[in-house]
């Protein structure tokens, strides 16, 4: 998309363009349709050419087994008994929810790194990323991801180069029954208030729309049977929030940490003045940031929010 | 399927049972999704497991593997002793009127005519109708006649009381009732459902009667020839209609025609037995065309070599001395040592077989082993050793193994034929890789070269190949287009129709009603008579209107037969001609001629007063409830136990050890003693696929090896407590075949059920890994399947078997 859809920008102060009118757009996830045959998860790595490793079993259906820098969407299974007894599979197909207010773009300290765009969806540069991880204690879906091996974040576009030549996502073209359906925000909310009442008329009396108010509402929503208890979906957020770890980076921490930043850079400048440019060689990557900002928020791991810490999950 | 995929929109009702649509046919199942949302349908889903397509239904209930002609036979009871039938569909639509002969009888779990010894029914004079002097089969539409099909039906499936359906499949009988209740509101006219179903009926010894039975509940509902009804195969891979319908199987021809047996010498004796005369007056009995077919099938094949002289090339065609050389027989025989060589074209037999030590060891006795594929598959490499996964010494096996690689379907031009009877014409999406030659290629070259050599050489038997024609533009490679127009059919002379149409010589055919007996026409297939005609290629239309709004787009690609979308559609009307439900119309009678929003399946011009019926395949112009002497097993479905039954006793018929498992199922001497029993091995096994992968193929691909990399078995709650068992533990799950091992997924959506008075575990076996591909290393799942099956069809009980399960 062009530079003058960008409605906000990571760590910069300067307006935004705002002369283009652009709709809002949202995706929205019908769980009650979806069969989990991810068909979206193959289509996303297909359009993004993206690679992850063959994995394991880890005893679920559940593969890859968590969110990468190589898979950006992936269905979460969930066994749920009812209040009736009966068995229901709950499939829930987890990637970035593109939040109105996102705490990604509010956490990021990188200028450029996270833009919003005027329709709504949020994009990672990562020309501009320095790999800090701060966009995963600033989300409240745990979605992004820090790449092993450029350190830097990825997550969900949305598609951002499709929509912006008028194609719907990916995942969305390829759900087999339309369980992924795309176009303007107040199309999808109609669309999802027809398939509430058609849930309800079949007893699911709790059927409803995920769309948060704690983020400013999303532009990937969820048609949900238990619109009552989001949590049962894989650990859904039920009322997401920005963590407060957020505002105090905003608030205090943040201009001593551009300070150092700033001396940081200085520093560098200096060092390449009287040394010269660094010589990169292979083994001399550092692994160890990463790896600690994986473990940021292990709630990914949880496959049945009923019983956490079945021996499934311990695996590595 | 009798209809189609996009009808399936039609229903108020979905059936998913003997499969797993979502999971299987996830494309299709869009359909399913479109009934629900905007046509109000519910769907139920009774499986084993609770499946992908149980997580969307309204309804689910637990089943025991390979019990569903108890389940089915309860519900025909339900539904006669409720009297909730579609009453005038039945009476005139069906053969419930015809009196059966008196030789006919059923006792203890066997029908007459039983031949213990020979474990088949070797006399079967008493399955069929009684004659009248008039020449046609004898009636009683009172249906009073206690030997009319209507009183043997009632009193065959009285046994199947709720409590012993319930008892034999492990489905709570409340569960049932609702289920059986919500299907009885479908005989309401007008009101239909559809059932879906796959190799989960089909890979039984009792397969093709479990299909039976759920074609008797659609005709008791009048569900048949209805949009939105039917009996719908979902077929399990791309192009297997294709399959059937080219006649590639080792008893058939080209359009469901049939080869002739070693006594059957007399070309005109062979020609009248298959050109059945009406049973009933009135009826079209299609078949009497039979001669058409075949003749013009003859004139394709053989050109002016086939001649009235010479039986148009009879002698030519193979007599089989036995009823067929299914796969089961022919590597049977390879294990014995009475086979050479083997040609194995876009075909893994150690992977799709069952009981993989046994295909191994008959692949070994072979001298040489010719592999057509795309992909490097484990019976090109089943003489390496790799591992626990493939445990061969090499250096024993002597057979030389030659890899042909070929094209995919996505690498050529050509026509696919899915479930619906669709062909769709595809264009060729890339070049094929390296050295790989289309299929028609190689086996264009292996043909001339043979011919070569038998005429340099000569032979025995040489004239089936020197006579042969061989007409196309590049002899070596014909196109797909020629190939196509082929089998559609041309006139060989000039030919007049029955509508007085003049077809020069040439032309491509308009359809088989044009089809001549005097060797003035060709067809290679007659069902695909229609497919290209002079107004081009019909396969290749993408014209998606619905003028009606019902669902049957004709204009797109272009269904056997005729363009027929919905077979047996002129039971969509009643007697006079008019729909059931002008909500449901599909075709009807105008005052002149049959139309609608269908290819009518019927004689076009003969009005509703005339009588003749809908089933216009069948001499009685009727549907059969009755299948006559059709079957291997017997007239009306039986519940018959899997061979490795894990109660050990037909709870039907307890007392009757003859009757324990299929009496007529399909199994050599040699693979009784593979054969387990409860004691040693106590679950209930079966086995499927994932939606993550394709048969054996897509392990191959990346993608497709992350989404789903390593080989699981679904194990329940309960019995994994049992033993033990967390989820990610690897388990091994064994038979008296072999065993696997593989990651346990421990799942609530399998518990136990109890069956006959006993609790029975239920083990869910998915079989797509093997010793190739980018997924991890896996066993053949099929390892632990028996080497039997089903005696009409030979496809194997892969999905009813008996295993026990450990930690390891």
């Amino acid at each position: 998309m062009a530079s003058q859809d960008i409605i906000a920008r990571s760590a910069t102060t300067t307006p935004p363009p705002s002369i283009r009118q652009l709709e809002e757009v949202a995706k929205l996830i019908d769980t009650t349709k979806c069969i989990g045959c991810k068909a979206c998860q193959v289509a996303c790595s297909e359009w993004n050419e993206l690679r992850d490793e063959v994995g394991h079993n880890h005893g679920t259906y559940d593969n890859p087994q968590d969110l990468s820098a190589e898979s950006w969407t992936l269905m979460r299974f969930t066994e749920h008994e009812n209040e009736a007894g009966n068995l229901e599979w709950l499939i829930r197909k987890d990637g970035c929810m593109h939040c109105a207010e996102p705490g990604c773009l509010k956490a990021c300290p990188s200028p450029g790194a996270i833009i919003k765009h005027a329709n709504g969806i949020v994009d990672f540069n990562q020309d501009h990323c320095i790999g800090c991880g701060y966009c995963i204690t600033g989300c409240p879906f745990n979605i992004p991801r820090i790449s092993q091996k450029d350190h830097k974040a990825y997550k969900c576009t949305l598609c951002s180069d499709r929509v912006a030549v008028g194609l719907e996502p990916a995942c969305v073209k390829t759900c087999p029954t339309g369980a992924i359906v795309f176009g303007s925000k107040e199309d999808m909310k109609t669309h999802a208030a027809e398939r509430i009442v058609d849930l309800k008329s079949r007893g699911f009396d709790q059927a409803g729309l995920y769309d948060p108010d704690g983020v400013g509402g999303t532009h990937v929503m969820y048609v949900l049977h238990h619109a009552d208890q989001p949590s049962l979906y894989a650990g859904l957020p039920n009322q997401p929030v920005i963590s407060p770890l957020v505002g105090l980076w905003k608030g205090v921490t943040k201009p001593l940490a551009l300070l150092a930043m700033g001396a940081a850079v200085l520093a560098g400048f200096f060092h390449y003045v009287r040394v010269g440019p660094n010589r990169v060689e292979e083994d001399e990557h550092p692994s160890a940031p990463d790896t600690s900002v994986h473990q940021v928020d292990p709630a990914v791991h949880v496959y049945d929010p009923g019983k956490p810490g079945t021996p499934g999950e311990e695996r590595p | 399927m009798t209809n189609h995929w996009t009808d399936i929109a039609n229903a108020n009702l979905v059936l998913v049972m003997g499969g797993n649509a979502a999971e299987a046919h996830p494309c299709g199942f869009k359909w399913v999704t479109e009934a629900k949302a905007h046509n109000k349908a519910r769907l139920i889903v009774v499986d084993p497991r609770f499946t992908r397509t149980a997580s969307v239904a309204d309804y689910y209930a637990p089943i025991r593997t390979g019990s569903d002609i108890a389940f089915m036979g309860g519900l025909i009871n339900y539904l006669l002793s409720t009297d909730q039938i579609q009453h005038e569909y039945v009476r005139n639509y069906t053969d419930v009127s015809f009196i059966v002969k008196a030789g006919y009888g059923f006792e203890d779990g066997l029908f007459s005519g039983y031949d213990a010894a020979k474990r088949t029914y070797s006399d079967k004079s008493g399955w069929g109708y009684e004659m009248g002097e008039d020449g046609f089969a004898k009636v009683d539409p009172t249906l009073q006649d206690p030997r009319c099909v209507y009183q043997l039906m009632k009193t065959h499936y009285s046994r199947y009381t709720p409590e012993i359906a319930s008892m034999t499949c492990g489905m709570p009988q409340d569960s049932m009732q609702k289920i059986w209740e919500e299907i009885a509101t479908c005989s309401a006219p007008g009101k239909t459902m559809t059932i879906l179903y796959a190799l989960g009926w089909t890979q039984h010894s009792i397969g093709a009667q479990i299909i039976r039975s759920a074609a008797m509940v659609q005709l008791l509902l009048g569900n048949v020839g209805m949009p939105g009804g039917g009996v719908n195969a979902l077929r399990g891979h791309s192009n297997i209609q294709g399959l059937t319908d080219l006649g590639l199987l080792s008893n058939s021809l080209p359009g469901y025609l049939t080869l002739p047996g070693d006594a059957e010498q007399d070309y005109n004796a062979y020609i009248a037995k298959r050109a059945l005369k009406p049973l009933r007056p009135g009826q079209l009995s299609y078949w009497q065309n039979y001669g058409k077919f075949h003749v013009s099938l003859m004139k394709a094949w053989y050109g002016a070599n086939a001649t009235a002289e010479n039986n148009w090339g009879y002698d030519w065609l193979p007599k089989l001395d036995i009823p067929g050389y299914d796969v089961l027989k022919m590597f049977d025989q390879m294990g014995q040592g009475k086979v050479n060589g083997y040609m194995c074209q876009g075909f893994n037999p150690i992977a799709a077989l069952p009981d993989k030590n046994r295909v191994t060891a008959a692949l070994s006795k072979l001298k040489w082993l010719v592999v057509m594929d795309p992909l490097a598959t484990e019976t090109s490499e089943f003489w390496r050793n790799v591992g626990p996964y493939n445990d061969v010494t090499s250096a024993n096996i002597q057979t030389e193994v030659i890899r042909l690689p070929t094209t995919c379907f996505a690498e050529e031009d050509g026509s696919l034929v899915n479930s619906s009877r669709w062909l769709q014409w595809h264009w060729k999406g890339a070049d094929g890789p390296g050295e790989t030659r289309t299929d028609v290629r190689i086996m264009s070259e292996l043909y001339r070269r043979l011919r070569d050599r038998y005429k340099a050489e000569g032979g025995a038997f040489a004239e089936p190949l020197l006579n042969l024609s061989w007409p196309y533009k590049i002899a070596d490679e014909p196109s797909p287009e020629e190939l196509a127009k082929e089998l559609n059919g041309a006139a060989v002379t000039d030919v007049t129709d029955a509508t007085g149409a003049v077809l020069k010589a040439g032309q491509q055919l308009a359809g088989f009603a044009q089809l001549k007996d005097d060797g003035s026409t060709a067809s290679g297939c007659w069902i695909f008579c229609g497919s290209w005609t002079e107004q081009g290629n019909q396969m290749a239309r993408r014209d998606n209107s619905d003028p009606y709004g019902m669902k049957q787009n004709l204009g797109w690609a272009w269904a056997w037969p005729s363009n027929r979308r919905i077979l047996y559609n002129r039971a969509s009307a009643d007697t006079q001609g008019r729909p059931w439900d002008p909500a449901k119309r599909l075709v009807w009678w105008n005052g002149k001629a049959w139309g609608g929003t269908d290819t009518p399946d019927y004689k076009a011009d003969v009005p509703p007063e005339a009588g003749m019926n809908p089933f216009i395949m069948n001499p009685e112009g009727v549907a059969r409830f009755f299948a006559v002497d059709k079957m291997a097993e017997g007239p009306f479905p039986e519940h018959y136990e899997p061979f490795e039954t894990p109660i050990g006793i037909n709870p039907l018929h307890p007392n009757n050890k003859q009757a324990t498992s299929n009496p007529a199922g399909r199994i050599f001497d040699s693979v009784w003693e593979t054969l387990g029993t409860a004691k040693d091995y106590p679950y209930a096994a079966t086995s499927y696929r994932l939606t993550e992968h394709f048969h054996f193929w897509s392990k191959h691909c990346r993608l497709n090896a992350i989404a789903q990399p390593e080989q699981f078995v679904e194990i329940g709650e309960v019995l994994a407590k049992e033993k033990g068992i967390a989820a990610g533990d690897r388990v091994r799950v064994s038979c008296k075949r072999g065993f696997i091992e593989a990651v346990a997924v421990v799942t609530k959506r399998i518990r136990p059920l109890q069956v006959n008075n006993q609790t029975v575990h239920q083990v869910g076996i998915p079989l797509h890994w093997g010793f190739t591909g980018l997924t991890r290393h896996g066993y053949l799942t099929n390892t632990l399947v028996p080497f039997l099956g089903d005696g009409n069809t030979q496809t194997p009980e892969s999905k009813s078997f008996l295993v026990n399960v450990e930690k390891i």
